[in-house]
């Protein structure tokens, strides 16, 4: 695997009274593309795939997120990716698809705290009300493609590629600064 | 800002999220080496550049990867509509009044 200069080492990043910001330790990921019945698909992997963009589905120790109509980004635990990627090509036969390893491929920062739809608003162009609880999307974030999951009112998860990382946490990182000035 | 419906997403976001891919309804032709030199060129090159309500295709870049065809007012900049890529092309008539 590629050797990136700025993978960063899991911690808290910001921490002020508008919101934290911390980078997670990276989970498995797993890109899969299919269409047409996904019922074998789904009966290998034990997770119904949702089928409605931004919408998730937790089974079997699988997070999934639907990002386009034939377009699903699964987590798993790091242990469990070649278990997984095994479940996908057992079922390959009665439904071709495509299960790419991702795990290499992102940083996630996780952002909560009482502010956190304040310091989205920095980078994000869409509206983060649009996204409800416990939906996620792909999205745009000042100027790159990042996956954007809300676990709860306030509190989300970005994942993005580890090469715009050092750029989006600086930003995030100025953004919980300066919310929290305002507060004062 | 423009704001874009996805009709993949079913959401209207804004244009960020979107790149312009070129005119829509351009079909390549079945069999390349059976068209003439024109023929091609056409295929390639030519294309209507209206001033109006021009038909065009949009993707989604960063969000559902999607392309999708639109009808957008090259005057006004304002989208009549947004519809899948596949679907037929929608009459003027049906997207303006007495097609203006």
């Amino acid at each position: 695997m590629t050797a990136h200069a700025n993978i960063l080492t899991p911690g808290t990043l910001a921490d002020t009274a508008a919101a934290r910001v911390t980078v997670t330790a990276a989970p498995g990921r797993l890109s899969l593309r299919a269409r047409g019945d996904l019922s074998a698909l789904e009966t290998a992997l034990g997770v119904t795939l949702p089928a409605k963009i931004g919408s998730r589905a937790q089974a079997n120790g699988i997070e999934a997120l639907c990002l386009g109509p034939d377009e699903w980004v699964l987590l798993t635990a790091p242990e469990n990716v070649a278990a997984v990627e095994a479940a996908g090509a057992a079922a390959y036969e009665a439904h071709p698809h495509s299960l790419v390893d991702i795990s290499g491929r992102e940083t996630t920062v996780a952002i909560d705290g009482p502010r956190a739809v304040d310091l989205l608003t920095l980078g994000l162009a869409r509206d983060p009300e649009t996204v409800a609880a416990g939906e996620g999307r792909r999205t745009f974030f000042d100027g790159q493609t990042v996956i954007l999951w809300r676990d709860a009112e306030s509190k989300f998860r970005i994942d993005m590629w580890h090469s715009f990382a050092p750029h989006l946490l600086g930003l995030l990182e100025t953004g919980c600064r300066e919310l929290a000035a305002e507060t004062l | 800002m423009l704001l874009i419906h996805c009709p993949y997403c079913d959401e209207t976001l804004p244009e960020v999220e979107f790149t312009y891919a070129g005119e829509a309804h351009i079909a390549r032709p079945e069999n390349p080496s059976a068209v003439s030199d024109e023929e091609w060129e056409a295929f390639l090159f030519l294309r209507e550049n209206v001033k109006g309500n021009h038909y065009e295709r949009w993707r989604h870049a960063h969000g559902c990867g999607r392309f999708f065809n639109a009808v957008r007012n090259t005057i006004t900049d304002k989208f009549l509509t947004t519809y899948e890529a596949g679907a037929p092309r929608p009459a003027l008539e049906t997207l303006t009044e007495n097609g203006k």
